[in-house]
């Protein structure tokens, strides 16, 4: 069954935790308030609680993650970062996360702005649609690329809106938000040498993460 | 049409069987909503666990319409098990090794706490239909009584579903610093249109029903079995879902029955049938029609200038809201209103709808996903109350 939840609490640490989870937990400061959007079963919010103190909550659109995240004891909300942001006051949260969920919204600008309205500061990460091996494909077999990353056919894939490292910096210009830092890494963590070249991390990250806030 | 065809009750119906329930007398009273003071209140309760030398480890539960405070024991009238003796108990969802359980019957209601069955407190007889009109709110009212007779400060759970849920939300706001959980289950902050719908053809059924005698029927011993009874069949149809109607049922005839015009032919008739007649032998026509008529008033938001989030303004307490996928009574969409209320206070939500096909009566039925959600929400707030 979809919705099958295992028996007993499996408590999550940091070493199971995927590595884009990880680099934004290094982000977050101790005892902060934080909403994780799509939050799956709530593995950084276990993890900010747990290891930070902070009152960390999850809004996830999955019901069978959302019901697993709730049988583990975690403030985890079903709804989705289209439809369901537009409802907190202004400031509740002083980080708002959305991990790998950026390109599967309906409305990613709109988006954008309801997560620096509701949070001091904004962690996005997103796969990078720029990298080489996505180029190379296109080029070379003229069809969607398929790579480790996007890793489903473009009739099935949830990833309506994929952007690059470049388009990203474009968006936050004419948003005007500030990028207090960012970072672009491939799969296996490594981020230099391009780890200040955005040109260079478009190329060569495969995934990329960023910090903003309003001016 | 019905008369003919319904199981028919025994002639003269016995009125429910009195007996002594556990109750809290409370001489000051209770002043309502609608002005009227109750010079003397009565609350019928029962525990379960053990509450610890810091008074931090008590639930309440709150009951739905027809429930009442035998939670997780036999109930006295029907002989049958607790309505959530499966939630209930030692090491389960709500585990009384752990909590201490308490829960009463709402004011109104017909077993033990003040209601229409009660000794009026203007003259001799019963309140009847002069009983005065009561709110969920009242109803907390009275609940918050006992639990301050207990000298419990701080619960640290409030839970319930449908009629259950909308005390739990009642409770959030109006006493948010004693509820450190709520749990409202497949409930609403508002009776809709259609809810009302409902519950009206249920009341004009019991007052058509000539053994109701204009409300004063315990005068003559009498039951308005019948129209109590197709109150009850048709709220029974809300309860359920067509999908577990036809798993049930499906157009299934009765064994041996020939095709009559009226006689209950289809499994399905017999069924509500049954329904019908065994609710008439443990519940009070008059109180159904005041605690109907508290949920048709009910809307959270209305006493906070129409705004759901201002209710729970500030709120401090851990909510857990838990709806059923084939509820179409109080259905998802109503929980996900409190939900996004709650996210308007900055309130800390966890929101699940569970995937069954047994309508709204699934949160009293054996739904795995359903009790691990309330299990592990319950551990979490524990955790985070500091609570063993």
């Amino acid at each position: 069954m979809d919705g099958a939840v295992p028996p007993d609490g499996v408590r999550y640490v940091a070493k199971n935790m995927r590595l884009d989870l990880r680099l934004i937990a290094d982000m977050i400061a101790p005892g902060s308030r934080v909403l994780d959007i799509g939050c799956g079963e709530g593995t950084l919010i276990d993890h900010l609680y747990r290891t930070k103190g902070c009152d960390a909550r999850g809004i996830e659109i999955d019901m069978a993650e959302v019901t697993r995240a709730v049988v583990h004891g975690l403030p985890v909300m079903h709804g989705d970062a289209d439809n369901d942001l537009a409802q907190y006051p202004d400031g509740a949260f002083d980080y708002v996360v959305l991990s790998r969920t950026l390109q599967a919204v309906e409305r990613p600008r709109e988006v954008l702005r309801q997560m620096l309205r509701i949070g001091r500061s904004a962690l996005v990460s997103f796969p990078n649609f720029g990298h080489w091996k996505v180029r190379w494909q296109l080029l070379w077999s003229g069809r969607m690329p398929m790579t480790s990353v996007w890793a489903r056919p473009w009739h099935e894939t949830p990833n309506i809106h994929p952007c690059t490292i470049r388009d990203f910096f474009m968006l936050c210009a004419e948003e005007g938000y500030v990028v207090e830092k960012w970072l672009a890494v491939d799969d296996a963590g490594q981020r230099s040498p391009w780890r200040r070249a955005a040109g260079m991390a478009n190329l060569f990250g495969e995934q990329a993460l960023f910090q903003l806030r309003r001016k | 049409m019905i008369r003919t065809a319904m199981d028919q009750p025994a002639p003269s119906e016995p009125s429910l069987p009195e007996i002594d329930h556990q109750r809290a007398v409370f001489a000051d009273g209770l002043v309502l909503e609608c002005g009227t003071r109750l010079a003397r209140l009565e609350v019928a309760y029962r525990t379960y666990g053990h509450l610890n030398a810091e008074k931090t480890n008590a639930i309440l539960i709150c009951h739905a319409l027809t429930g009442d405070q035998y939670v997780a024991e036999t109930q006295p009238i029907t002989g049958k098990p607790g309505w959530w003796d499966m939630v209930v108990g030692p090491g389960l969802p709500i585990d009384t090794d752990r909590f201490f359980v308490i829960s009463t019957n709402v004011l109104g209601g017909c077993m033990g706490t003040t209601g229409p069955r009660s000794p009026r407190d203007d003259g001799p007889g019963l309140w009847g239909t002069d009983f005065p009109p009561v709110t969920i709110k009242d109803m907390v009212s009275a609940q918050k009584l006992l639990i301050d007779h207990f000298g419990i400060a701080r619960l640290f759970a409030v839970i319930g579903g449908s009629m259950g849920g909308m005390q739990v939300l009642q409770w959030a706001a109006s006493f948010p610093d004693m509820v450190f959980a709520a749990v409202p289950i497949a409930t609403a902050a508002y009776h809709s249109a259609q809810n009302i719908a409902f519950n009206e053809v249920g009341r004009q059924s019991i007052f058509a029903d000539p053994d109701w005698e204009g409300g004063r029927y315990w005068e003559s011993g009498k039951v308005p079995a019948r129209g109590l009874g197709v109150a009850r069949m048709v709220a029974h149809i809300t309860y359920l879902s067509e999908e577990a109607l036809t798993r049930k049922f499906g157009r299934r005839v009765r064994p041996g029955r020939e095709l009559t015009m009226f006689g209950d032919m289809f499994e399905v008739q017999s069924y509500l049938h049954h329904q019908g007649s065994t609710f008439v032998r443990r519940f009070d026509a008059n109180s159904y029609l005041t605690i109907t008529r508290a949920t048709d008033f009910f809307d959270l938001a209305e006493e906070h200038g129409g705004s759901l989030a201002a209710a729970f303004s500030g709120s401090r307490t851990r909510f857990c809201l838990i709806s059923f996928s084939s509820d179409w009574l109080y259905p998802t969409a109503e929980s996900r209103a409190i939900a996004r209320a709650l996210n308007g206070a900055a309130a800390n939500v966890s929101f699940v709808e569970i995937a069954s096909d047994k309508g709204h009566d699934a949160f009293l039925l054996d739904e795995p996903d359903f009790h691990r959600a309330l299990a592990g929400f319950l551990s979490g707030c524990a955790e985070h109350a500091g609570l063993p």
